[in-house]
């Protein structure tokens, strides 16, 4: 009985039969469940499950899906915090599931599991992201030089200059910072933090120049003027992306830019 | 109809009667809130931007203009108590207080109507009621700011 976890779930009392060191508790878990097939309506459903609290929220899903309901839908590819998939709303927190250790979110309790906020539910957990998608599309991801010819070598960049933008790289488009932004929670026309930091990546990056056009894009009605620096995206980012420095960022340029 | 027909997936037979057939369908999930055409069209003039600029030197400098004025009225020489017809009329013959509480009418007030605005468009959903808010909200202001800067500029410390 070495971790204070396992001395919960002794207190718990679980089945540890003759064994101190079953690694066993049981935890409640509360899903948002949606099925337009059958009902308009969302519903809570609890899952109980005897499940290792070491083990991470997905598996806990995976584990409702494969012994319990299989009809419970949810999207996942990865598993490993990489593909962006599992974003989902735990304990009222945006995260993704595939990183979450039930230890570390109160297993005593009954841990909620919503669908992201500020998208159209198609079933259970799964949202459509197509707004989400078409406001990055929106700001040009990719790397526009003015350059005619293909250059016959790399393009060559200082490590300084690679630095600059190092933050805004790591995004995996998961979508837990747009879906936690209550502007876009609105009216869902605000480009989102996700679509403005795959720009900032774009506009401080030495070998692009769309930076000009981008931030023209985000000068929109309902680009970079709406954030209203709540801090929900940065503490929403599985990647630790310092999302709200990276808006203001592109703000202060436009206005620099202007000025 | 046959109960012991196996599908090949697994999936077992559907309890309890469908809710929703061909005639019947589900409801349909209203389509996301398109954005339509593949990139925004480029915005004519930047309001959003200079409406954000405008809150944050405004700000700055209400700060000044505010503290200074609380200071005045309520702190210095005898508080609040002092303020009367008189104290009005004798500070409004200066041109530099006029000043001071013209540009503080119009920059408060267009700072808290621009703040007010932004509230109604973060939480106003339907468009309906975001035009009226917006109606109710901009004529209580230029009401506001006409009438504040008709008393600053026409005063006559003389009226009985």
């Amino acid at each position: 009985m070495a971790t204070p976890t396992l001395d919960k779930a002794d207190a718990a009392g679980t089945p540890e039969p003759g064994f101190a060191d079953s690694p066993y508790i049981t935890a409640t878990f509360r899903i948002r469940r949606f099925n337009p097939e059958v009902s308009g309506e969302a519903v809570w459903e609890d899952f109980q499950l005897e499940i290792d609290p070491k083990e991470r929220v997905l598996d806990a899903l995976h584990k409702i899906k494969w012994d319990h309901d299989g009809s419970l839908t949810f999207r996942r590819s990865c598993a490993h915090g990489i593909c962006g998939s599992d974003a989902m709303r735990i304990n009222g927190k945006n995260r993704l599931a595939c990183k979450t250790l039930i230890k570390d979110i109160n297993p005593a309790k009954p841990i909620t599991v919503e669908p992201i906020k500020g998208l159209t539910v198609l079933k259970d957990l799964v949202v459509d992201m197509e707004p989400f998608f078409q406001a990055y599309r929106d700001v040009m991801p990719f790397l526009i030089t003015k350059e005619t010819n293909e250059p016959t070598r790399e393009r060559l960049q200082s490590a300084e200059d690679r630095e600059r933008f190092d933050d805004t790289t790591k995004c995996i488009l998961c979508a837990a910072c747009t879906s936690s932004c209550p502007v876009f929670w609105n009216d869902g026309q605000y480009f989102g933090p996700a679509a403005i930091v795959n720009a900032h990546r774009f506009i401080f990056d030495s070998r692009d120049d769309a930076g000009e056009q981008r931030l023209e894009i985000l000068n929109d009605k309902d680009g970079v003027w709406r954030c209203r620096t709540t801090f929900n995206c940065t503490d929403a980012c599985p990647r630790g992306i310092e999302v709200t420095k990276a808006i203001q960022e592109v703000k202060r340029a436009l206005i620099t830019r202007r000025y | 109809m046959s109960t012991t027909e196996k599908t090949a997936s697994g999936i077992g037979p559907v309890e309890g009667a469908s809710l929703y057939d061909a005639d019947n369908p589900a409801p349909l999930i209203e389509p996301p809130r398109k954005r339509t055409g593949k990139s925004p069209k480029s915005t004519r003039g930047n309001f959003e931007m200079h409406a954000w600029l405008f809150m944050r030197l405004s700000g700055i400098v209400l700060v000044v203009l505010v503290i200074g004025h609380l200071l005045i009225q309520l702190v210095l020489d005898g508080g609040v108590s002092k303020i009367g017809f008189a104290f009005v009329a004798g500070r409004w013959a200066s041109p530099f207080w006029q000043v001071w509480d013209l540009l503080m009418l119009w920059l408060a007030m267009l700072h808290g109507a621009n703040g007010l605005r932004t509230v109604i468009n973060d939480y106003a959903e339907r468009a309906n009621t975001r035009l009226w808010l917006k109606g109710l909200l901009y004529t209580a202001t230029v009401f506001t700011i006409l009438l504040g800067t008709l008393v600053i500029f026409t005063f006559d410390p003389n009226i009985r």
